[in-house]
């Protein structure tokens, strides 16, 4: 039998028994005899760590990574350089194998590390508070939702229609019981949200607005005009943002927002599915207690010493219940910490230039595409990192071309768009070279 | 330990941590792309340090942790059994890591087969019909599982509004409940520390969509009556649902689905032995019986002849929980777990941490006696009230102190139930020894309470803090660094 992890020898075994006073283990499980398990689990034997080596090498080899072939997919996760230094600090166990930090004495390396973190992304956000994470990008928006339902009163939110389409569905998750509508603002002919429509809905019943910037098509949204029609009704003005694009972008504190959430994954995290990622969630200091997860304070030991702990406790489910002000206890904890140091490796130049890397390549993509015929850009608005372009061949065919010339195309947007069938969206990240982007064009110029 | 700045401390103009490559496309002006209004008009805030700046900050920091890698760690409730470390290894494979959750499927099925087996061999542990691994901790798959019994009963057309939640409850279970739209009702427990039936029974009503229930409860009991509980819930037309934060005390053992449970959550991070991480990442995959499938999350991973596919054509799902498919990462190293240990290893997993839990109890109970006595399952609970009581030592001082011995606390002041509670988890992993040296450090520390209780108020004395001034912290709250002007 392999039992590498359980340490007790038959002579252990036997002692720890005589002390306790029974003669067997099945003596101390105390679990009715009508449902106990007579049989054995139906599950294989257990493998060597030989064996299951080569299983996973098997099955990794399965899988074609964004390292093997070229990848211009978008849409929330993104394949972003990371240094080195990123992986080797989060896997040292000190960081990954300990519990949230309840013992402030012996937990000072996790506090520290998250206090440090917030001050990052409040300031690269230019808010005044963050907390220690969220799950992802979605939920965060979600709870930032619900954090604006506890700070004002009213029967709806107005949500553009450019946000992530899956941070729609998973908001629409956890305000169905609320009873709270949900109105979208339709995107303009240059592919931003309609201010006319926006003004045109606002009343004194908006809990909030919702926005995402750059939006899911990678246009940069009028953040600014936004939040005079928002704020003329004091509602909330809650935006979800690329955290990477703020190396070049205004800020959500910049232009007045209330509540800024995001997906940090582009942040030092590697994408895993999906998979790789953690909520930032931040606010004006004034909603601090209105606030989900954990926060990180900065306080005094005895001796006067500055130390870091676990502060506003008492807006967390284990000590105010059904009252707590959400039901998150285990966050990402370990991806903030990726996310710290990928910030501090970068610095104030490095994030900036990676940030300006995207956004030139991107716009050099997109200028060869559209010059190719049968390729269109529908939308006329600035963008980031992500541009749409309309196909007049089918995604399903275009798609397929390029990944046997070893390329993940653009996003079809039709998937979550109806109305835009034959609409890719392409994401260019400063990992992307000429000769890469200038390979795509040629087989994209190519397809009939 | 030395005082360790913070790195905005530590920042020079100028300096690099990284190299990055230049512009190989046509430069043009940003200005060109990009309206001004739309472009950052204030520093980015981030501090400038060389990599080995970086490095030895970070590593010092780590330094000032304990962790399960350097220390006996029985935090109650909490599982922090040993991460083995091929777990690390495997789950870290650039074929893993560097997936796009939008790629083709078949471009992804050798991670497909790992969730998909994953979710299998969840259903078989538990005894539940299909699993979704998406909810990213147990408080999520708790509220996962609350919105799908809500979505159950809509479907049904019956009006049912409450959720029983016995006192001893985790508070992610009434925060869960009462964020999905239900009202909480509260059962005590009785004298032995297990459900109070006759309260149940006052409860249980028509209105009723579910019990949550935590088993072995928080005292490390196993609830006796649970096939009573199960059937009167049921007779009702109600749901039970069960919290599976102790699952480490029933693997091989006995399954939930075959005493009465409709739908759970499992934490991997817990029973699965994937780390913590200081706070997340984990994973709280949801499993279900047969008649709550159809609400399930979208997308399920299904599998056909070509091979394995995401479903989304599932109307009665109750849509989404979060973006993409789940915390894979966590997942990929339970699956290693699992494969490891096999039926028979996973066995001897429960076997061992009530072994464990029970010879703690033994030699301790005496000295920090609990109300609720006798055999317990994979963790136990003492008390310090007649330490408190008899001289003004709290569990507090019980816990700083064990610091002093190298030994992380265990969990204190929970169970709400239990006045002063120390709860102890030990784990199947760590050796009689460690236990040992464990037991002799409360005993010792019994001994002081004794003869010097107030030396107990100065601990812990070797911390790179003492303790913290947290009622200051938290009347001030300091959440970021600020340049002194």
């Amino acid at each position: 039998m392999n039992l590498p992890y359980i340490p007790h020898t038959e002579e252990d075994k036997k002692r720890m028994l005589e002390e306790i006073g029974v003669k067997s283990i099945e003596e101390l499980i105390t679990v009715p005899e009508e449902i106990r398990l007579r049989s054995d689990l139906n599950l294989p034997s257990g493998i060597s760590e030989m064996e299951l080596r080569k299983e996973l090498r098997k099955l990794s080899r399965q899988n074609i990574s964004m390292e093997d072939y070229v990848s211009f997919l978008g849409g929330g996760t993104y394949d972003h350089f990371i240094p080195a230094v990123v992986e080797h600090i989060a896997s040292r166990s000190e960081f990954y194998t300990p519990y949230t930090p309840y013992q402030p004495e012996v937990s000072q390396g996790t506090l520290q590390a998250i206090f440090e973190y917030q001050t990052l992304i409040c300031n690269l956000f230019r808010m005044d508070v963050s907390n220690a994470s969220m799950y992802d990008g979605a939920t965060s928006l979600a709870e930032a939702a619900l954090m604006a339902c506890r700070i004002r009163k009213g029967d709806k939110f107005l949500v553009a229609k450019t946000l992530h389409p899956e941070y729609y569905k998973v908001l629409l998750t956890y305000l169905k019981p609320s009873g709270i509508k949900i109105l979208q603002i339709p995107y303009s002919e240059e592919g931003i949200s309609d201010l006319n429509f926006l003004k045109d809905k606002m009343d004194d019943k908006v809990i909030g607005v919702i926005i995402q910037n750059p939006n899911f098509f990678g246009c940069i949204e009028k953040t600014e005009d936004i939040e005079k029609i928002v704020h003329k009704y004091g509602s909330l003005y809650i935006v979800s943002c690329d955290p990477l694009s703020l190396g070049t972008l205004s800020p959500p504190g910049e232009y007045n927002a209330d509540i800024a959430v995001a997906e940090g994954q582009s942040l030092g995290n590697p994408p895993y599915l999906g998979g790789g990622c953690f909520g930032i969630f931040t606010s004006r200091k004034e909603f601090l207690r209105q606030m989900p997860g954990r926060i990180v304070g900065e306080a005094q030991d005895k001796e006067g010493k500055r130390g870091f702990v676990l502060i506003l406790q008492t807006r967390e489910q284990h000590i105010k219940r059904e009252r707590a002000t959400s039901n998150i206890c285990t966050n990402q904890a370990l991806n903030a910490l990726k996310a710290c140091v990928y910030l501090c490796s970068m610095g104030e130049e490095g994030l900036k230039k990676i940030a300006m890397l995207c956004m030139k390549n991107s716009h050099y993509l997109k200028e060869k595409i559209e010059n190719l015929p049968g390729y269109l850009s529908p939308f006329s608005a600035p963008f980031f990192k992500e541009f749409v372009i309309k196909t007049s061949t089918s995604p399903e065919k275009i798609n397929q071309k390029l990944l046997e010339a070893k390329i993940f195309g653009g996003l079809d947007l039709g998937r979550f768009y109806p109305e835009l069938k034959n609409h890719l969206l392409f994401c260019v990240t400063e990992k992307r070279t000429k000769e890469e982007m200038d390979r795509l064009v040629s087989i994209l110029g190519d397809i009939r | 330990m030395n005082d360790e700045k913070l790195i905005f401390e530590k920042s020079k103009k100028g300096r690099k941590a990284v190299s990055l490559s230049g512009v190989d496309v046509e430069r043009k002006d940003i200005e060109k792309f990009i309206p001004s209004s739309s472009l950052r008009k204030t520093p980015l805030g981030l501090p400038e340090v060389t990599e080995p700046d970086l490095v030895r900050h970070f590593v010092r920091l780590s330094q000032k942790n304990m962790c399960v890698d350097t220390n006996f760690y029985p935090l109650g409730s909490c599982t922090m059994k040993y991460n083995p470390k091929v777990n690390e290894t495997l789950a870290s494979l650039p074929e893993f890591c560097n997936l796009h959750p939008y790629q083709p499927t078949s471009t992804f099925q050798g991670i497909l087969h790992i969730l998909y087996e994953t979710g299998k061999m969840l259903e078989e542990i538990s005894g539940m019909d299909k699993v979704s691994l998406q909810p990213a901790a147990g408080a999520h798959g708790e509220l996962t599982s609350m919105l799908m019994i809500r979505a159950f009963f809509e479907d049904k057309k019956e009006k049912r509004d409450k959720i029983l939640i016995p006192d001893s409850a985790h508070g992610t279970n009434p925060a869960s409940s009462s964020l999905a739209g239900f009202k909480v009702i509260k059962i005590n427990s009785n004298q032995e520390g297990e459900v109070d039936l006759n309260h149940l029974y006052k409860n249980v009503d028509d209105e009723v969509a579910c019990i949550m229930l935590t088993v072995p409860n928080t005292l490390g009991l196993f609830e006796r009556n649970i096939p009573d509980i199960s059937r009167i819930i049921h007779s009702k037309g109600g749901l039970v649902y069960l919290d599976g934060a102790n699952l480490n005390a029933l693997v091989g053992i006995t399954r939930p689905g075959d005493f009465g449970v409709d739908i759970m959550h499992f934490n991997l991070h817990k029973t699965f032995s994937t780390p913590h991480g200081g706070g997340g990442p984990g994973s709280g995959p949801v499993g279900v019986k047969e008649k709550l499938i159809p609400y399930l999350p979208v997308p399920t991973i299904e599998k056909n002849e070509s091979g394995y596919y995401l479903d989304y054509q599932r109307p009665k799902s109750i849509g989404k929980v979060r973006s993409f498919y789940g915390n894979i990462e966590v997942v990929v190293k339970a699956f290693c777990y699992l494969k490891i240990l096999g039926k028979d290893g996973l066995k001897e997993v429960s076997k061992n941490a009530i072994l464990a839990a029970n010879y703690i109890r033994k030699k301790l109970e005496n000295h920090y006696p609990s109300p609720y006595k006798g055999i317990c399952m994979h963790e136990c609970v003492l008390s310090a009230k007649n330490k408190r009581e008899e001289k003004g030592v709290r569990a507090l001082d019980i816990a700083k102190r064990l610091i002093d011995f190298n030994i992380h606390p265990p969990t204190i002041y929970f169970p709400l139930i239990v006045e002063e509670a120390l709860m102890i988890e030990p784990t199947e992993t760590e050796s009689k020894e460690t236990l040992d040296a464990f037991i002799d450090a409360l005993l010792q520390i019994a001994k002081e309470i004794e003869e010097n209780p107030s030396s107990l108020k100065e601990a812990p004395h070797f911390t790179p803090v003492s303790r913290i001034d947290e009622i200051k912290a938290n009347r001030f709250p300091r959440v970021k660094w600020e340049k002194k002007m």
